[in-house]
């Protein structure tokens, strides 16, 4: 073997190793944390965790039913606002916009992915929290006094709130990648479908949008991985209280991850706790996990597929 | 010069710019009326830039400056009352790759006929049947319209592009060297087909294979370096041309 052959192997079983060691890492994460929720696991029944509301750790009652139902409201709300919203700036920015506006967005958009949470959180706490608290709650309790909008919590800090930020925290993924999948579409196709006569909307409707949807759908999947597992925002604006099951927009909301910076450390010697939160944190991963293998998974078939 | 019949197209004076570069220089020219034109000339010379001028395609480039006359049955199609989507609809295009869209054999042919209004099934899979027959694809897709268009071979999509362009009953095809991504065979297809089309349709092809255009030309235009050198009947360019740089050209000097 020559030295220069000697090189490439060490190099290249170096790399292979190293590559290796990052991604067994999240495996490891996962399998450690399932270790350390398997307490819990062997000595309650996986529905009640799952699908009981209480959580009173003292009297060993571990539901986790509200934080889990808190969390999905919170990201459904943010993904109400924020796909319709990020798919339409996505096609305008690909479509309809100067090539000028378009290479100022660009950045900006990447900039505000860019931006800590805590910042978002502020945001959220200086100028969403006083507009819902002072005009969007007692409007709705005025006007719609019903579900899912009538509660009696004034604070401002709700699931509402939280999914408002939640929403601008997700607008740069959606609109990245969305705006990369449609205008990776062929600018011949929609030469073809002009060429038919088509208008540009009827162009962008029935061929540009379908053959990017698989993209847009990994972009929204890859928005919902972040939302449901972005912690800091959520936990600064979200009111992180249990008043019974979350039944409206309006009441706080308790997501998982925040449940799990909240609490973890603390109250260490209740027995199990501590195997509560990290099944927490579990399925938190795990939902992360399997978001981000779909979303990936899905842009990885169209392109190769040759989109 | 001695201009067939009727022109279905003509220009005056087009020219075309891309940024400072001027990728067309007064173009004059007429296109007759269901016969075949071939557009030939070395590559860059401009032979696309002329085509998509004819159902201004050529508007989506950017910093596209455009300036002269196209008349399609003798209307200024740069005229702002043209409606650009019916002067598309009378032309059908032909791309060098076949662009099939994304949705099944059925939907493509019916696409252009949808998006102009027609919602009734029965007279849509009537069309449906109908050009691709003439497209010659209906015996080999018969049994899979509602498979996706993009499982079919190179040469059989562009056949479906061609059926979809038929089926918006068009009076010209436009085609930017249809068969330059195709096997002799698929080859020898569409042209057949283009031989049977040319009764019925103004027929403008762009290419690059002389061979090509002797076979199916009717009239002939010869561009270089973005100007028209010479035009004329397919047999007057190949076997007397006029110009130094045709004769050059055919007989393989300049490329
Ligand atoms: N969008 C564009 N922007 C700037 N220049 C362009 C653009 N499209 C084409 N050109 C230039 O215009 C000239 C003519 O291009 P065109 O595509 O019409 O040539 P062509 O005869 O079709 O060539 P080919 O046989 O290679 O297809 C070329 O020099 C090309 O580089
Ligand atoms: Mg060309």
């Amino acid at each position: 073997m020559t030295a220069r052959t000697f090189k490439e192997v060490c190099a290249h079983s170096l790399m292979r190793t190293v590559a290796g060691f990052v991604i067994s890492l999240a495996f490891l994460m996962a399998f450690g944390l399932y270790l350390r929720a398997r307490p819990i696991l062997v000595t309650k029944p996986l529905e009640e965790l799952l699908f009981h509301t209480v959580w009173n750790p003292s009297q060993g009652q571990f539901g986790l039913a509200n934080f889990i139902i808190s969390t999905i409201w919170v990201t459904a709300i943010a993904l109400i606002i924020a796909v319709p919203l990020s798919v339409f700036t996505a096609i305008y920015l690909s479509e309809y916009a100067p090539a000028k506006i378009r290479n100022i967005a660009r950045p900006v958009v990447d900039l505000l992915a860019g931006i800590s949470p805590v910042v978002y959180g502020v945001w959220g706490i200086l100028a969403i929290v006083p507009i819902v608290r002072d005009y969007l709650m007692p409007f709705f309790s005025e006007h719609l006094p019903f579900f899912p909008f009538a509660s009696d919590n004034y604070t401002g800090f709700c699931t509402l709130t939280a999914g408002i930020v939640l929403a601008v925290m997700t607008f740069p993924i959606i609109i990245s990648v969305t705006e990369e999948v449609v205008s990776r579409v062929p600018f011949e196709l929609r030469e073809a479908s002009l060429a038919l006569g088509a208008t540009k909307w009827q162009t962008i409707k029935l061929t540009v949008l379908k053959k990017a949807r698989p993209g847009i759908i990994a972009a929204i999947i890859l928005g919902v991985s972040r939302a449901f597992g972005e912690t800091m925002a959520v936990l600064m604006v979200a009111g992180c209280a249990i008043q019974g099951f979350p039944r409206s927009i309006f009441d706080p909301a308790y997501p998982l991850p925040a449940l799990i910076a909240n609490t973890y450390g603390e109250m260490m010697s209740v027995p199990l706790y501590d195997a509560a939160v990290l099944l927490a944190a579990f399925i938190l991963l795990l939902v992360t996990m399997l978001c981000n293998i779909a979303g990936w998974g899905i842009l990885l078939r169209t392109e190769r597929r040759g989109m | 010069m001695n201009t067939p019949a009727r022109p279905h197209i003509m220009t005056e004076h087009l020219t075309v710019h891309y940024g400072r570069q001027r990728v067309l220089q007064d173009i004059s020219l007429a296109i007759p009326d269901r016969q075949i034109t071939a557009i030939i000339g070395p590559s860059g010379c401009g032979k696309t830039t002329l085509l998509k001028s004819f159902n201004r395609l050529i508007e989506l480039q950017e910093n596209v400056r455009v300036s002269g006359k196209v008349l399609v049955d003798g209307e200024n199609i740069f005229d702002p009352q043209i409606d650009v989507t019916r002067l598309r609809k009378k032309m059908g295009l032909l791309l060098q790759r076949p662009q099939v869209l994304p949705m099944s054999i059925f939907d493509n042919v019916a696409y252009g006929r949808r998006i102009h209004g027609c919602k009734n099934r029965r007279l849509l899979g009537e069309i449906v049947e109908k050009y691709l027959t003439m497209a010659g694809l209906w015996d080999e897709v018969r049994d899979r319209l509602h498979g996706p268009a993009s499982q079919l071979s190179i040469g059989q999509q562009q056949r479906l592009c061609l059926a979809r362009a038929l089926a918006v009953e068009p009076e010209i095809i436009l085609c930017d060297e249809p068969t330059s991504a195709l096997d002799p065979a698929s080859t020898q297809h569409i042209e057949q087909i283009f031989m049977e089309l040319k009764k019925d349709y103004t027929i403008v092809i762009v290419t690059h294979i002389l061979r090509q255009a002797r076979r199916l030309a009717d009239h002939v235009l010869f561009l270089y370096l973005g100007e028209l050198v010479e035009h004329g009947p397919a047999h007057r360019i190949f076997d007397t041309p006029q110009q130094a740089r045709t004769r050059d050209y055919i007989l393989g000097i300049i490329s």
